[in-house]
């Protein structure tokens, strides 16, 4: 499942923060998804671009991680998987926005920036 | 390599020296595919013939914008204004026209460009081509038919080809033109005679000017190859948004301004991005092209925004 914000103002990314710590805080009773909550928050889930490179460049997650990439270079950047159990190929993300895809089957995904292939990132799903 | 020798007993080693310095306001001129290097202003021959006049604009990016940058829509409208001007008799578009391939940057880009009121010859960047290989920049600016884009025309006994190289880019972010369209380009040479100027535009450089930051064409050497036994080969390209010369005998190659903002130079800095300019300075950093042709000779003459 592809999840794809556009110029989200970062009031309604605040606000959508606080409807996930609400849903956690919410969903705490539940001991699986209490669980998954704390491997989640313990697992970083968000790849930052800058300067033409993906950072962590090796991202390693639980299964069922939605994994944010951010663009904070000037120029336009691409999410393209190149190999992996699930494809994703992300439309072109200007300055400043980003693209979520959530893993649901275990392996190792290569993907590149399709405007810049020696932009290499990998993310590891266990 | 043979040895280069200006009209004027120019030695290579001072020909390199203007190559190397050479720049915005320096007019190339090709004799027997040697170019010499006039002051803007300064005439070539008296006497000479008038040949035709083309245009060059590059790397229009519209949808581009970042942090204190204007709009690329309005330095586009600044350029084209200032090609208008020059009543060339077409005008080719090296490619970016668009920042991030969508029908509504490229519908802009289009109705900016027909202010030139000539016909635009387009070749697609690889921010033309994001996520559909350029399908929708082909329904609007194609010329290439039953090709991947790639085309050719003929102007003044002047052959004319349009390059596609970024369509499939190498995993090291290379431009590269694939066995199709190098096999498309022999055979459009092939019969043509050695004394036929040739003028090729693609997006990205055809010389390795900087492979790390994915400044060059993989697979160019063969498409040299073909071009090579023509006497004047001039090769015009965009992608890196300054002017730079290179002369290998006689292909010589040349980069162009972007109308939308400026990159560093090759290996300068942490990476490729968009030059951050004082607002001030921005259009001494952009331009525009203008190419005289006369007979098999053509000068180039680069012009900022600021001029």
């Amino acid at each position: 499942m592809k999840r794809f914000f556009r110029r989200r103002p970062k009031v309604s990314l605040l606000a959508a923060l606080l409807v996930a710590a609400l849903c956690t805080a919410a969903l705490l009773h539940n001991g699986q998804a209490a669980a998954a909550a704390t491997s989640a928050a313990a697992t970083k889930s968000a790849v930052t671009i800058t300067n033409y490179s993906f950072h962590p460049a090796t991202l390693t997650v639980k299964k069922g991680t939605t994994v944010t990439w951010v663009n904070k270079d000037d120029d336009v950047h691409t999410i393209k998987s190149l190999d992996g159990p699930e494809a994703f190929n992300s439309p072109a993300l200007d300055s400043g926005n980003q693209f979520g895809f959530t893993f649901h089957h275990a392996g190792t995904y290569h993907y590149i920036c399709s405007v810049h292939p020696y932009m290499h990132g990998v993310i590891v799903v266990r | 390599m043979s040895k280069v020798v200006g009209p004027n007993g120019v030695g290579r080693r001072q020909a390199m020296k203007h190559l190397l310095w050479g720049g915005a306001g320096v007019v190339w001129t090709f004799a027997g595919g040697v170019p010499r290097s006039l002051r803007v202003g300064e005439e070539a021959e008296a006497g000479e013939m008038r040949g035709f006049t083309f245009g060059q604009i590059s790397d229009s990016h519209i949808g581009f914008k970042a942090g204190a940058h204007p709009s690329a829509q309005d330095t586009l409208v600044d350029a084209v204004g200032r090609m208008a001007a020059l009543k060339p008799d077409f005008v080719i578009h090296t490619g970016d026209v668009s920042h991030l391939s969508t029908a509504g940057q490229f519908a802009t880009a289009a109705d900016i460009m027909q202010g030139v009121k000539r016909d635009v010859y387009y070749v697609p960047g690889e921010h033309d081509t994001i996520g559909d290989e350029g399908k929708l920049f082909f329904q609007r600016f194609g010329r290439g038919r039953g090709t991947g884009g790639w085309y050719s025309f003929d102007a003044h006994g002047v052959h004319f080809v349009g390059l596609v190289n970024v369509v499939k880019l190498t995993q090291t972010g290379l431009g590269w033109f694939g066995p199709e369209q190098l096999k498309w380009l022999g055979e459009d040479l092939r019969h043509r005679s050695a004394s036929t100027p040739i003028v090729a535009f693609t997006h990205m450089p055809m010389w390795s000017i900087y492979p790390q930051w994915g400044w060059g064409t993989e697979d160019a050497a063969p498409a040299l190859a073909a071009l090579r036994r023509f006497g004047s080969v001039t090769i015009l390209n965009g992608h890196i948004h300054q002017v730079i010369q290179k002369v290998e005998g006689n292909v010589t190659y040349h980069t162009a301004y972007s109308t939308a903002f400026p990159q560093p130079s090759p290996g300068v800095g942490p990476g490729p991005g968009p030059l951050q300019v004082p607002a001030d300075k921005l259009k001494t950093l952009l331009g525009i092209r203008r190419l005289d042709f006369v007979a098999d000779r053509v000068s180039l003459t680069d012009t900022t925004l600021a001029d």
